[in-house]
């Protein structure tokens, strides 16, 4: 089995669903020659063929529109977004029409399209290359959205999001593009939609993190069972929207305490989505406010700022030691 | 310096019928199809009947805001005829003419401007899409099955209709230039009204047509006289069987004229005068194809008459089962949200069906 980088599995699921569906195509801005710009799809149009991997002019909504089209008629299109900052001509076509067929034509029309774009600070990019914009798409009814945190997890929901038959919207955090590979078995197999994922064990508190944030939560956790002796548990959401609130409640019912990560600002975050679900369903079973981690509500700063931006180790580590006072 | 021509370009504007309803120059084929001239101006008589019944059921508040296609007859009912059934419709959403012709019932059409969504279900029309009230978002969407015919090499061609406004917007041209970069299988038809709600067109554009706007992404553009069904049907029937044969994309703009209100909501006497109005009807469609088809000793006026007492029996049918359908139930408000309901969402589901049963629903 092949150690590879996030990115590289994101490549092997989409050959993986190419090869196996001749009805998915790929589709984006110099997705096709040149493999774009993050790699993600570097070799397919050689070895698919040009009318499997398609080049596109250059417009986002143009992108997610054709998508909504291709899918209407049967075909599972899967377009990518080359920046995070770039998603948002996309919004019209995806709450107008993306989310909205299969309801208004009581299930006559249906969208399976995918729509990747990167995500997320960390990497020295250009203005408008850093944002987390999930919560916006996690508003709109009819869509899915999701986010993997390592190799494996992004090969299997990627092919769950391509195999879904309603609309995806696939974020994949540009921070762990290269960061850590892992080893990922080409099976062909998706992992479940709609389901945390319980990355640690613990019982003094519970962490819910998604996406890059993942790794400086684990690292934290790491940290205070090291020093503090704290054990903490740590759950990925992996689909952002709709959220398996069971595995979170259930944790919290054990565990008491609850912190929240994530990279995007803080108000109206879905780390308030979170905390607001917890409180209706479990307050009783909590022994300390839950506490949120985030980006501030500013403007994602250029990169000599991104670091301060975005929630480092020791944020939450203080959040977690917070919550754990008596 | 060196100064040449690099391009050069021109926009020819069509009409065969005029409003006199005359021929004028040399007939297209069609002239000579009178059973395609008697359906096409059975339909069109029908739209009309329907668009006037659907405007009194908006005054005595059996209907809400309603967009009526008064003027728009010739153009909506010719694109429909010049259309094979496995093509796909996307309107934007006056386009009862086109839609009647493709399998969309009537009561469907009140249905869905009755606030229910079973009116875009569409029984009998699988394939169209419903109406598309963001404007212009339908082109992309037409384009989008455009390439999915492409790239599974069917002979399929997908056919949009967007307003003189609608060319303002960025998925127009976005659209326009996907259908020209992808060599796509698309038609798309300016339904030129003159009038964006209370914008006229001088206000909306620089442009001498709209038509023209087809130059930028590499297409052909003609402009047709709307009102003038044989014109549009020659020049729809035209570009569908050249995107059928691989031949691409192109732009029709059809020039007709809004003699209705936007829709039942708007006052059109706030913006426009009512000599403008009435000059327009002097061009309106219907009245032009019955005078050719009298000319020609194809239509009596026994035919008329029977022609309206079954426009108003259908229409009346429509009526009926439009006011029998009720509410839907409020289940169907989550279960076509996605293919199988979410947990979070069955529990929302339940609880508002629960709170239904009580007092407080």
């Amino acid at each position: 089995m092949a150690k590879v980088a996030l990115v590289e599995a994101v490549n092997l699921a989409l050959a993986r669903a190419l090869a196996d569906d001749p009805q998915v195509v790929l589709l984006g801005e110099d997705i096709g020659m040149n493999g774009g710009v993050f790699r993600a799809t570097v070799g397919l149009q050689e070895r698919f063929g040009p009318n499997r991997v398609l080049d596109t002019p250059l417009a986002e909504s143009m992108i997610a529109g054709l998508a909504i089209g291709m899918a209407a008629m049967g075909m599972r299109p899967v377009a990518e977004i080359q920046f995070s900052g770039f998603i948002y001509p996309t919004i019209d076509q995806m709450i107008n029409h993306a989310g909205r067929l299969r309801t208004r034509t009581r299930g006559r029309l249906s969208v399976p399209m995918v729509l990747r774009a990167p995500s997320g600070a960390g990497i020295h990019a250009p203005e408008h290359h850093s944002e987390s914009n999930e919560s916006l798409f996690a508003h709109m009814p009819g869509i899915r959205v999701v986010m993997p945190s390592s190799p494996t997890r992004a090969y299997g929901l990627l092919l769950a999001a391509i195999q879904d038959p309603d609309p995806v919207v696939f974020f994949e955090p540009t921070r762990l593009y290269r960061l850590n590979k892992q080893e990922v078995e080409d099976n062909g197999q998706p992992l479940p939609l709609d389901t945390c994922f319980v990355l640690r064990e613990g019982h003094d508190l519970t962490f819910v993190s998604w996406g890059a944030m993942l790794h400086e939560t684990l690292e934290a956790a790491r940290l205070l069972a090291e020093t503090e002796r704290v054990s903490a548990e740590v759950i990925d959401l992996g689909t952002l929207s709709p959220i398996d609130y069971e595995t979170i409640l259930e944790s919290v019912g054990r565990t008491g305490r609850l912190v929240i990560v994530h990279e995007a600002p803080r108000t109206a975050g879905l780390g308030a989505e979170v905390a607001a679900e917890v409180a209706e369903r479990a307050l009783y079973e909590l022994e300390a406010p839950i506490m949120r981690v985030t980006g501030y509500d500013v403007v994602t700063p250029f990169f000599k700022l991104e670091h301060d931006f975005m929630p480092s180790v020791d944020r939450i580590r203080r959040a977690a030691l917070q919550v754990l006072e008596p | 310096m060196s100064t040449t021509t690099a391009a050069r370009f021109e926009i020819k504007s069509r009409s065969y019928l005029n409003p006199e309803g005359r021929l004028v120059g040399t007939p297209p084929a069609i002239v000579s199809d009178s059973d395609l001239l008697k359906r096409l101006y059975r339909m069109m008589v029908l739209v009309r009947t329907f668009d006037s019944k659907a405007i009194a059921l908006q005054r005595t508040g059996q209907l809400g805001t309603y967009a009526s296609c008064l003027g728009h007859e010739a153009t909506h009912v010719a694109i429909g005829a010049a259309m094979m059934p496995e093509d796909v419709f996307f309107p934007m959403y006056r386009e009862y003419g086109t839609q009647l012709w493709r399998g969309v019932h009537m009561e469907e059409i009140l249905a869905f401007w009755g606030g229910d969504e079973r009116g875009t279900a569409f029984r009998d029309q699988p394939l169209d899409f419903p109406w598309a009230v963001p404007i212009a978002t339908q082109t992309l969407h037409a384009a989008g099955a455009a390439l999915a015919f492409k790239l599974r090499s069917e002979k399929r061609v997908a056919v949009t209709v967007i307003g003189d406004g609608g060319t303002s917007q960025g998925d127009f041209y976005e659209a326009l230039n996907a259908a020209g970069a992808f060599g796509l299988p698309v038609v798309f038809v300016i339904a030129n009204n003159q009038w964006a709600i209370s914008v006229p067109l001088k206000a909306q554009t620089a442009c001498e047509t709209l038509a023209q706007k087809a130059i930028a992404a590499g297409l052909p553009g003609i402009q047709v006289d709307g009102n003038d069904v044989l014109a549009v049907y020659e020049a729809v029937t035209e570009a569908v069987g050249r995107a059928r044969t691989g031949g691409g994309a192109s732009v029709i703009e059809a020039l007709t004229y809004r003699l209705s209100d936007h829709t039942t909501a708007d006052d059109a006497r706030r913006y426009r005068s009512a000599a403008e109005v009435e000059d327009a009807q002097k061009k309106e469609p219907i009245g032009r194809l019955k005078r050719l088809l009298t000319a020609r000793k194809l239509w009596s006026d026994e035919e008329e008459q029977a022609l309206i007492q079954d426009c108003q029996r259908q229409v009346d049918a429509a009526v009926h089962a439009y006011q029998a359908l009720g509410k839907p139930p409020r289940s169907d408000m989550f279960d076509y949200t996605f293919a199988e309901l979410p947990e979070s969402l069955q529990q929302e589901r339940a609880q508002a069906l629960a709170e239904e049963g009580s007092h407080h629903g």
